[in-house]
């Protein structure tokens, strides 16, 4: 009995004990030094004389992603010897879970990939941990180099609250669209074109259908596969301006909207008239990649970053395009978007040499590096591939979409939860099991709550 | 040579009774002695479970993004965890999930267990084996597999059906929002009836052979003799066997993670899930903290019911 009591005590002792230990690291998690509105140390763009050594966290660790990435470093430390680049390789999820800890360290990597939106770059700029590079962008002309949306991507007021506006975070290397990749071989026997307007595009579909083909190849297992379906229909009907807004929160916008509601219903009516994979809910999104390239399905709608794979897979069997407007010659509009942005830390006692490297990695010559590797460099003005290959297809539609500036933001970036709301609930609507306007409802209903809590 | 060691002055009628006390006390007094040889293994233990265990009580009273300054807000996240109805969700589809990981492994071990002990057939540890097996395949492979398994078109579980003529049947396993929980549950049926299996057949190796000798002089047969002596002596075994799965049930995340990331919609999110997904996609780490807890207070309930059931009949 009392030596049940002492361990008691021993236990309560050694539970006070790991309190204090708590308690003396400061029972308030995060740091209260809010740098919000920290001005940056030093604005010079000069670089130093002495010798540096910049430490870079980025995720390019694929293989032409690997192949620009060293090749462009090499470059930057021998046009400037007095630079050594620090390389720290991480894999995107690796770098999304370690860079809040890190950047908030003592000595925080100079250069750093913060993927955009709320969560990451967001929180970022809220805890003051990056830099602002709008002196740095004034310097080498940046605001030029890209459209307007891809800049605003990384921009967010000094306290963090306001995404799409404010200051400049960082910049991107590669841009992405998603589109309509379709198999040649597959649209000549159907007799069909590359459809001008978005009901032929419909028509192809039924055609393809009524040719006993799956006219959409679809996986939607990963979840968020789904985004892609939906906001390219979404695209038909609502604005982009209006999309702009809603995702970046400005302004008193709903998801309740009469054209969001009928891009609901017509993802819906294509999956009654079976014009996606059978069982896609179910199917992974590499499966279904892997099955169009086997001559299974006569459109897939995805991402420029599975150009390489389909190129390499179906070579000239494979084409691009975007999912066409609802008037022949109207500008098309299309989901799109950039690699992870390369941003400079508060911390870093370097900000003009890393800012001059990533200039240097965003640059002319840098486009022309990330083209041979088989990217797609997010510049205005990309270098010109051959035509007739798939990456042919992407360089100039990346062309048209920056001349007319038609490049409309994912959904999910914005709220913090939206992707798990967008993603499960565009999963339920492809099911069947919402209508419409539910759909839309429940939706916004994770938006209202977002913006109120602001 | 001999030292004689300095003998301190037992002087006054105090320090005689504290000296004879010692004298009597029995070997290893003072018993608290015993807790310094303890201490490095509880620093270390302190330092990596302890401690961030109360670390993560502490966080869950807080609105916390992981980066800027935390907000106290008490019992909120308690709070949003019950009116949440997604999260209310997610833990009501891990006490489904008890149902596949542990209730029916343990049916199956059982099953399995007392029919290899009563055959003496030959290559038995081969069976034995490959039974076993599914235990040790790594859950990133046991996932990798089942989702091909379960895929709609080419997976080798519709076609079955179809080359049996049962077209109906067939459906996408994994994005069917009735079939999805069910589909999972059951990769863990696979994954852990080995191990019950494992565990009741040393048990039957315990059983005195004269208690069958016994039962079937009495005339029991297979039936009688499995339900007479087998189940009652593997009551343990049991025990232990159902704290564990139930345990791994609770805590599912890899199996989850790897095949439908809590969809189609959120018929599969679980809780262990929801604390990975609130604390680094969306950055609420106060909430996952006290998803976490809320976790570990029900695993804790129901193995402490489990085992307070097995020791009390016996």
């Amino acid at each position: 009995m009392s030596s049940g009591r002492l361990s008691m005590r021993s236990l309560s002792a050694l539970l006070a004990l790991s309190l204090t230990v708590v308690a003396c690291g400061s029972v308030t998690p995060g740091s209260s030094d809010n740098g919000g509105a920290q001005q940056p140390q030093s604005s010079s763009t000069e670089l130093p004389k002495e010798d540096v050594t910049l430490t870079v966290w980025d995720q390019e660790v694929r293989g032409g992603q690997n192949a620009q990435i060293e090749q462009l470093n090499k470059e930057f430390m021998d046009e400037y010897p007095n630079v050594t680049i620090k390389r720290v390789a991480k894999s995107f999820t690796d770098i999304n879970k370690t860079l809040k800890l890190a950047a908030s360290d003592d000595n925080p990597p100079d250069v750093v990939q913060a993927n955009q939106g709320r969560v990451v770059m967001g929180q970022l700029v809220t805890g003051g941990l990056l830099r602002p590079l709008d002196d740095y962008a004034e310097t080498y002309g940046w605001a030029e180099r890209y459209s307007p949306t891809l800049l605003e991507l990384n921009s967010f007021s000094a306290d963090g609250d306001q995404f799409g506006t404010g200051n400049l975070y960082g910049l991107p290397q590669v841009g992405e669209i998603v589109g309509v990749y379709y198999n040649k071989d597959k649209l000549a026997e159907l007799d069909l074109t590359i459809p001008k307007t978005f009901d032929e595009f419909v028509d192809a579909l039924e055609t393809a259908k009524q040719a006993g083909e799956i006219p959409i190849q679809f996986g939607n297992l990963d979840k968020w596969p789904g985004i892609h379906e939906f906001q390219a229909v979404q695209n038909e009907f609502a604005p982009k301006d209006y999309l702009r807004q809603f995702v970046f929160g400005l302004g008193d916008v709903s998801f309740a909207t009469d054209q969001n509601a009928e891009a609901a219903s017509v993802l819906q009516q294509w999956v009654d008239s079976g014009y996606f994979t059978p069982g896609f809910n179910g199917v992974k999104y590499d499966d279904a990649s892997a099955a169009f390239t086997k001559d299974e399905g006569v459109f897939l709608i995805t991402g420029t970053w599975q150009a390489p794979l389909f190129g390499e897979e179906m070579g000239k069997n494979v084409g691009f395009f975007l999912m066409p407007p609802a008037q022949s010659g109207d500008d098309p509009v299309a989901l799109g978007g950039e690699g992870l942005p390369f941003a400079i830390t508060t911390g870093s006692d370097q900000p003009a040499a890393a800012a001059a490297y990533i200039d240097f990695i965003t640059n002319e010559h840098a486009a022309e590096v990330i083209t041979q590797t088989g990217g797609l460099p997010a510049p205005k003005g990309a270098p010109s591939v051959p035509s007739g290959t798939v990456l042919g297809d992407i360089f100039s539609a990346w062309e048209q979409l920056n001349a007319t500036d038609s490049i409309v933001p994912y959904i999910d970036y914005a709220t913090p939860t939206f992707y798990d709301t967008i993603t499960a609930s565009v999963q339920e609507l492809m099911a069947g099991r919402v209508s419409p306007a539910s759909f839309v409802d429940t939706v916004n209903q994770d938006y209202a709550d977002f913006m109120e809590s602001r | 040579m001999k030292v004689s060691l300095p003998v301190p002055a037992r002087s006054g009628w105090l320090a005689g009774r504290r000296a004879q006390a010692r004298d009597k006390a029995p070997p290893g007094e003072p018993r608290t002695i015993g807790y310094l040889y303890l201490l490095p293994a509880l620093l270390i233990y302190g330092a990596f479970v302890l401690l961030p265990l109360g670390h993560s009580v502490l966080l869950s009273f807080y609105e916390w993004d992981g980066i800027t300054e935390g907000t106290w807000i008490g019992l909120g996240n308690y709070q949003e965890l019950i009116t949440d109805a997604q999260t209310r969700a997610a833990f009501l589809h891990a006490l489904v999930l008890i149902l596949f990981y542990s209730v029916l492994p343990v049916a199956i071990g059982l099953l399995l267990a007392a029919l290899i002990s009563r055959t003496d057939l030959r290559g038995l540890t081969w069976f034995r084996t490959i039974l076993f097996l599914p235990q040790v395949v790594p859950l990133v492979v046991v996932a990798v597999i089942w989702s091909y398994i379960y895929a709609p078109g080419a997976g080798p579980l519709n076609e079955g059906l179809r080359a049996a003529g049962l077209d109906g049947l067939t459906r996408s396993w994994l994005g069917d929002f009735s079939w999805a929980l069910p589909s999972v549950g059951l990769i863990g049926t696979w994954v852990q009836y080995g191990l019950c299996m494992v565990l009741f057949i040393a048990g039957v190796q315990k059983i005195p052979t004269s208690l069958y000798d016994a039962a079937r002089v009495d005339g029991a047969g297979p039936g009688h003799e499995f339900l007479a002596v087998t189940l009652p002596n593997l009551r343990n075994e049991i025990a232990v066997a159902l704290t564990l799965t139930i345990i791994a049930s609770l805590r599912n995340f890899d199996l989850v993670y790897l095949t439908t990331k809590g969809g189609p919609g959120n018929a599969t999110s679980v809780p262990a899930f929801e604390v990975y997904n609130q604390a680094f996609e969306v950055g609420q780490v106060g909430f996952a903290s006290a998803i976490g807890v809320v976790l570990a207070l029900i695993i804790f309930a129901i193995t402490g019911v489990v085992n307070r059931i097995a020791e009390g009949k016996q």
